[in-house]
């Protein structure tokens, strides 16, 4: 392991050569906004809300799944990645239908907090209202697709730290869709272990517990990186 | 000279007019800046022309809602979107998935027991979906929340009629 140092946002920072530029900004203080990575998962870089700017690159990068290099200079916040970043959250507002003064998650909600802070005020684009189904089979939870972003998540939280797999997705693009065991009911599922774990990863109101009702659905992310810690520790 | 402020109510639960009455006291500093010129708060049937501030509330829902937000935007000068139903059709777009056929359906027969047929008559035709305002006509500004809080609209309004504009992003969300 050798220690790499870098520049982000004019700062000067460092880190070991296997961390990613958003572990190093987040130790340095700089928050990266994102939204399908959380702590204790690994990161895939799907949703694009960390995408940064390298000096001599002409692309733009997920900082959730760049590693560090020696003299990067990285930029995190310019006007053209919060006017990207406003897009792709309009863009997930308008696939689904995200109805948030009806929603479980209301005032919880990852995505309604980005959309806030971001200063997305309305959704520019043509909202699409696709017909999407609600699973309620399962006796706890409940899976409502038209809060899904396809963050994947609950499929990364069941297979890498509960071991079920009861998650995945199918479907390609716009038809993508997360499904439990070989796309069948949540509540005849063989794998899952109602262990809850993806309705508490899960950023919107895609996931959640029977018997909430409006902005009545709080998450409880805590058990994730102290799980993580725990198993590194006895390894 | 007073500006002239017009409030409009399409499809929508009157939640955000609740909340514009909620302004409480603060309703007459308002009313030492802008007379109300048309609204449900105003007894005037028709649209008035020269209008400098319009809050609609509403998702665009009706014959009617079309009808009535093309002469808005053509006889106001800022036109707000007051409200989620007006900013991104809320909850009158549930409706928009199923189809406006199975939706009068289920109301008008399904779910009734007594005169089953579904109006044809007085009241106006819905249109195949429930859009945001800015989906049919240009608008200059953007208050999200259902409803949007008091304070919010006050601030909002205000800022519109002294020129100071309100940083809405950081008074109210969606959903607020």
């Amino acid at each position: 392991m050798s220690v790499k140092t870098l520049v982000i946002d004019g700062k000067d920072v460092s880190g070991n050569d296997n961390q990613t530029v958003m572990e190093v900004a987040r130790e340095n203080g700089i928050r990266i906004p994102a939204l399908c990575h959380l702590d204790g998962l690994t990161p895939v870089g799907a949703c694009r809300m960390c995408v940064i700017e390298v000096k001599g690159l002409n692309k733009l990068l997920p900082a959730c799944v760049t590693r560090i290099e020696e003299g990067m200079e990285v930029s995190t916040n310019s006007d053209r990645l919060q006017r990207y970043r406003r897009t792709i959250l309009e863009l997930l507002f308008s696939e689904r239908n995200h109805i948030c003064s009806v929603c479980v998650s209301n005032g919880h909600c990852d995505l309604q907090g980005l959309a806030a802070r971001h200063g997305v005020t309305h959704v520019s684009v043509p909202y699409r209202y696709p017909s999407c189904p609600v699973d309620a089979t399962h006796s706890r939870f409940i899976l409502d697709h038209n809060r899904c972003i396809l963050c994947t998540r609950c499929v990364r939280v069941c297979d890498e730290v509960e071991g079920a797999h009861t998650w995945d997705v199918m479907g390609r693009g716009i038809e993508a869709r997360v499904i439990t065991d070989l796309n069948q009911q949540w509540g005849t599922s063989g794998s899952c272990t109602s262990c809850s774990k993806c309705v508490h990863v899960c950023p919107t109101g895609a996931l959640s517990e029977k018997g909430k009702s409006v902005a009545e659905m709080a998450k409880h992310r805590e058990f994730l990186p102290y799980l993580k810690q725990m198993r590194e520790d006895h390894r | 000279m007073k500006a002239r402020v017009a409030t409009v109510w399409l499809d929508g639960c009157s939640g955000c007019h609740m909340s514009f009455l909620d302004m409480d006291e603060r309703l007459v500093e308002l009313a030492e800046k802008a007379d109300i010129v048309y609204g449900p708060l105003a007894d005037t049937k028709e649209f008035p022309e020269n209008v400098d501030v319009t809050l609609v509330e509403g998702a665009v829902s009706s014959e009617e809602d079309l009808h009535k937000i093309l002469i808005i935007r053509k006889n106001s000068r800022i036109v707000v979107s007051l409200g989620d139903c007006a900013v991104t059709s809320n909850v009158p777009s549930m409706r928009n998935s199923v189809g406006t056929d199975a939706i009068l359906f289920r109301a008008y027969r399904e779910n009734a027991t007594h005169a089953l047929q579904i109006p044809d008559k007085v009241i106006p035709k819905l249109l195949p979906r429930a859009v945001p305002v800015h989906e049919v006509v240009k608008v200059d500004v953007f208050i999200p929340g259902c409803p949007p809080s008091a304070d919010t609209i006050f601030e909002a309004v205000m800022g519109l009629l002294t020129g100071q504009k309100a940083d809405l992003a950081s008074l109210t969300r969606f959903g607020a």
